[in-house]
């Protein structure tokens, strides 16, 4: 409703908002500082505009087409992935890239670029967009593809809704024969160990991930869960499809004292031999749970209390294990480490977007509890060590990098301003770039 | 989404209302037959598209303002081409008017009172001796809270809905005998392109919400339902205040 913020709950800026409720509806024309909103999954506040209006796009909820023989979906912007996974799964479709949540909109999957745990494999979201339209502030519509349009479409795909306006996207499903995987789960111990799993399991399997204790030191020091997968092959999708919807809830901010080395420690060594007993053997998932283990708890994000939380994801690249270790000492002997950490190898397929984040070698994303200087020190420093790995921070979840941080991560950003729509900016643009 | 109910044929007056469209959707997944009724072509078929995308067996629009009331008898032909087997009737279409311009103008109580109250009663009228002939059929109309009770913020809109209302109870005690229903609908506050410009607070309801208590109702045959549920506490007490009191709220 008209409460705007993103999902880091840091306490939230006042935002102005219009809703779009018709895709052929005219941005009014006197606003000069537009974003466009989706479903605030975003971390940080690269979907936040204090200083002008959002436009919501969450009643451009509808699908325009689908070719059911060939899986070619074209939706409106507002569209959530949950909604295309109900449609598109009783017809044998799935996604071919999805975050680690399906509340998100497509609209706001193609601005981030999203990845999911297949980029090893398939790469990120912009890889399999057919085309969109996207909407200027002088009122041009441009239909973009890798063929018309080229450079605003190239542009647009990771472009942080800076671009313009999104509002419909056409995009190639991948073929399933169930709504269950198959997964094996492999404890590990260190970054080698991880990468030796990963490296075993990249042709293998379709998706892969892993947990990794950020909290424990000494004997225990980066342990870790892999987990990998296939979607299932031989049950019929109809029989097999059913929505879920026994959800837990997390009601109110937790009192900020609850979140402490002690409480994560504990939930940490609770999930590692919860999950560790599986080891080795291969279980049938239902996709929900394997792919969004958090949307099941609703809200799941006030458990760090009103202060709210940061979220840091990065990649280094392969070469330069030595700095992610060094990286991973400083986040345990901070202390502040997370209840997950997500461990993830990034692949080389390339993505169409311009300002796009992901890129080949180690992926890690954690939280961090707000506790205020201490926390952006911290993180601060981390920054300096992913400059000086040649890596880069993801900005859907950040609120906090330099620009000197933003413009080594993403030296491209040069080029990429020449295609900024000269009426929209984001508080996370004026941050770093402004 | 696989369903063992068997298909229902349904018509929608109002289509391009927000709520409307999130009751199409449910009935969409049901894979359901449905005629959408509204007055803009363009949003008409974008809200056609998806239903069909999402499932629906067939789905057809008739483009038409619903509040001309000499066109009603072309349009009951047409419904009637679409289908002989409509089972359920739902009219969302509505207008919120500025009352304060309502009291300036008559011509703008006149149209509103029209579009609320005096087009239903006339497109209902025409579909009771229909339905009548053919036995288990359903009127799901939504009315409002704020036709239960006269407030000086809006009561013209407020005096269409109370009159509708009490239409609607008239025409649910003659239907009875013929084995069909009438549902009167009455939401309190939805968050709505209707309600764009009001500041919104726990009260509120979001039309997926309201949408989902009107499928169940339809689906129940109920005679009066709020939604959400506890509106009809809000109003029970509100009805309650006693005139001498409520008159001097600044309600
Ligand atoms: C639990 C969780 C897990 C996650 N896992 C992953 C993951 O595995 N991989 C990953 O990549 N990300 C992940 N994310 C981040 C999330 O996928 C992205 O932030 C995503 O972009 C959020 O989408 P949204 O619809 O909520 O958009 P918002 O967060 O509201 O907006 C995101 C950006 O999109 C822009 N935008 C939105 N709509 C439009 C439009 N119509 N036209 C143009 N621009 C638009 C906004 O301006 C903003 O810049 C995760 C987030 C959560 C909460
Ligand atoms: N929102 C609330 O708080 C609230 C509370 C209680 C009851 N209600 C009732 O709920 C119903 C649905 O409203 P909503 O909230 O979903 O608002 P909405 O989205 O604004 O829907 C109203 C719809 O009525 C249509 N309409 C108006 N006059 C018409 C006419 N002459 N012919 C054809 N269509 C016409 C409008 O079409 P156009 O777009 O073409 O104008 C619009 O699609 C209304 O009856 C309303 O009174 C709403």
């Amino acid at each position: 409703m008209s409460d705007y913020r993103s999902w880091g709950y840091t306490p939230p800026k006042k935002q102005k908002a219009i809703r779009l409720n018709w895709k052929d509806t005219r941005l009014d024309s006197d606003e000069n500082c537009w974003l466009p909103y989706g479903n605030g999954r975003s971390y940080g506040d690269s979907c936040l505009n204090s200083q002008g209006r959002l436009i919501d796009c969450r009643s451009l909820n509808k699908f325009i087409s689908f070719d059911k023989n060939k899986g070619i979906l074209r939706c409106e912007a507002g569209v959530k992935f949950n909604e295309i996974l109900d449609t598109i799964i009783p017809l044998g479709w799935f996604l071919p890239v999805t975050p680690g949540t399906k509340y998100v909109t497509m609209g706001g999957a193609v601005a981030n670029d999203v990845h999911g745990k297949n980029h090893h494999q398939d790469g990120t979201i912009g890889r399999h967009i057919l085309s969109f339209e996207l909407v200027r502030s002088d009122g041009t519509r441009l239909l973009c593809s890798p063929t018309t349009n080229q450079d605003l479409f190239r542009a647009t795909i990771g472009g942080l809704g800076l671009t313009g306006l999104i509002t419909w996207v056409e995009i190639k499903l991948i073929p399933v024969k169930s709504s269950f995987l198959d997964v094996e789960t492999v404890p590990f111990k260190g970054l080698r160990e991880f990468l030796v799993l990963s490296n075993d399991s990249n042709a293998r399997y379709q998706y892969s991930v892993a947990w990794l204790d950020c909290v424990a030191d000494g004997k225990n020091f980066m342990r870790g869960l892999f987990m990998r997968g296939n979607h299932h092959s031989s049950q019929s999708p109809e029989t097999t499809h059913k929505k879920k919807n026994n959800h837990l809830s997390v009601p109110i901010n937790f009192p900020k004292w609850s979140i402490n080395r002690r409480s994560i420690a504990a939930f940490n060594s609770f999930y590692y031999y919860a999950n560790k007993r599986k080891a080795g053997k291969t279980a049938v998932q239902h996709y929900d749970s394997f792919f969004y283990p958090l949307d099941s708890i609703d809200h799941w994000n006030r458990i760090y209390g009103g202060q709210g939380f940061y979220q840091y994801q990065f990649v280094v690249p392969l070469e330069k294990l030595n700095i992610m270790e060094e990286i991973l000492h400083k986040i345990v002997s901070s202390g502040l480490g997370s209840f997950l950490a997500v461990l993830k190898e990034f692949g080389n397929h390339e993505s169409p977007g311009m300002l796009s984040f992901p890129r080949p070698g180690i992926c890690l994303a954690l939280d961090f509890s707000n506790r205020g200087a201490f926390t952006l020190d911290v993180l601060q420093e981390l920054d300096q060590l992913v400059i000086a790995a040649g890596g880069a921070v993801y900005p859907a979840k950040d609120l906090r990098m330099s620009t000197q941080a933003f413009k080594s991560f993403f030296p491209q950003a040069k080029e990429f301003t020449r295609f900024i729509d000269p009426n929209f900016s984001s508080d996370f643009w004026k941050r770093v770039y402004g | 989404m696989a369903n063992n109910n068997p298909i229902q044929t349904i018509a929608i007056f109002g289509a391009t209302s927000a709520v409307a469209q999130a009751l199409a959707k449910l009935h969409a997944y049901a894979e359901d037959n449905i005629l959408l009724l509204a007055r803009n072509e363009e949003h008409l078929e974008s809200i056609a598209n998806d239903l069909k995308v999402r499932g629906a067996n067939k789905v057809d629009c008739i483009n038409a303002d619903l509040a001309q009331i000499d066109q009603h008898n072309e349009l009951l032909e047409s419904i009637t081409s679409f289908s002989n087997e409509i089972e359920k009737y739902y009219f969302f279409y509505g207008v919120l008017p500025d009352q304060a311009q309502c009291e300036s103008s008559w011509e703008h109580t006149l149209d509103a009172l029209n579009t609320n109250f005096i087009s239903k009663v006339s497109l209902l009228s025409l579909l009771a001796n229909k339905i009548e002939k053919e036995q288990n059929r359903s009127l799901v109309v939504v009315s409002s809270v704020a036709g239960d009770r006269g407030r000086q913020s809006n009561y013209i809109y407020g005096t269409g809905k109370g009159a509708l209302s009490i239409f609607l109870q008239g025409l649910r005690n003659r239907l009875q005998k013929s084995n069909c229903h009438v549902i009167t609908i009455k939401p309190g506050f939805i968050d709505t392109p209707m309600t764009e410009s009001f500041d919104k607070n726990f009260l509120w309801a979001s039309p997926e919400k309201v949408a989902s208590d009107i499928y169940h109702a339809a689906s129940k045959n109920r005679d009066v339902i709020y939604s959400p549920w506890f509106w009809r506490y809000i109003m029970l007490i509100i009805k309650c205040i006693p005139e001498r009191i409520f008159k001097k709220l600044s309600l």
